[in-house]
């Protein structure tokens, strides 16, 4: 069911949204996200999940991934400065949610992308960005047992 | 010019509040202000587009109705209303200008390929792109 939420308090979640948008990279823990909205700790997090649909730190990762995969695209940059400049710690780490989002490795990725000219020179930059946001909406964690019949406890938490 | 788009709008959550933001802050004109009970047509214009008309709507009885109305208000306040595109001559100077103004940027001025652009919110939501286009 659809909760109805007053649009002052998501303008005010908007806010920590868009400051994940500005700066993916960096670490954003619930405390910081609620004081960039102003609301309580205890409630950030449902409410921007009531919000947009899915946890702020899973938003944080379609956001890293995206920003990875443009990286990929468009700059010479190895895999391990794409994962590091993206906000990611370890390139194990960075490499298993990459390839759990999009399906394939950074690499991977790297190749079918060159071999494909992008006409969108035309089209601001910030919606170009959008239409590459990788589609997450089921847990990371979640989708690497779904596809891969894999039943071990995960090493790493998902949170980034 | 006789043909074309003469008003488009976004949806607002306080038409007042609206009006102070995009004269005050962004430096449009009033174009039309007229009430009708309740309602009220609202547009400005910018200053260098005499012939377009930006109108600052409340989605409100009796066009919408109530929970219409309240879906829409959540929508801008979410920011997932459509992409608005402001060009300016310098990016940069307008940056500084409207922050000091109390604008809310959500991007600082970036240079990409010879175009200089930032993003900014009106109070309800709405999301602008800024961009100084790159010289012919």
């Amino acid at each position: 069911m659809r909760v109805s939420l007053d649009p002052k308090l998501l303008r005010r979640l908007l806010r920590s949204k868009d400051a994940m948008d500005a700066a993916s990279y960096e670490e954003w823990p619930v405390e910081r996200l609620a004081r960039v909205s102003g609301v309580s700790q205890a409630h950030f997090a449902r409410s921007f999940k009531q919000a947009f649909g899915l946890p702020p730190h899973r938003y944080l990762l379609t956001r890293r991934i995206e920003r990875a995969k443009a990286l990929l695209r468009d700059t010479e940059l190895s895999v391990t400065d794409v994962a590091f400049q993206t906000g990611w710690n370890s390139l194990g780490t960075f490499g298993r949610i990459f390839r759990d989002i999009t399906g394939e490795s950074p690499s991977e990725l790297r190749r079918r992308e060159s071999a494909v000219a992008h006409p969108l020179d035309r089209v601001p930059h910030c919606y170009v960005s959008a239409a590459h946001r990788p589609d997450l909406k089921i847990a990371v964690s979640e989708k690497r047992r779904l596809d891969g019949g894999d039943m071990r406890a995960p090493e790493e938490a998902e949170v980034p | 010019m006789s043909q074309g788009v003469q008003v488009a709008g976004v949806y607002v959550r306080d038409q007042d509040e609206a009006l102070q933001f995009y004269v005050e802050k962004l430096g449009f004109e009033v174009h039309t202000d007229a009430r009708n009970g309740d309602y009220r047509w609202l547009t400005v214009k910018h200053p260098e587009q005499p012939t377009f008309q930006l109108g600052l709507f409340k989605p409100q009885p009796p066009v919408i109705d109530e929970t219409t109305a309240q879906t829409l208000e959540e929508a801008v306040a979410k920011g997932a209303m459509p992409p608005l595109v402001l060009l300016v001559d310098d990016c940069r100077a307008a940056y500084d200008q409207m922050r000091q103004r109390g604008v809310e940027f959500t991007q600082e001025p970036i240079d990409r390929y010879g175009n200089v652009d930032a993003s900014f919110r009106d109070p309800s939501g709405n999301g602008w792109k800024m961009l100084q286009a790159r010289r012919a």
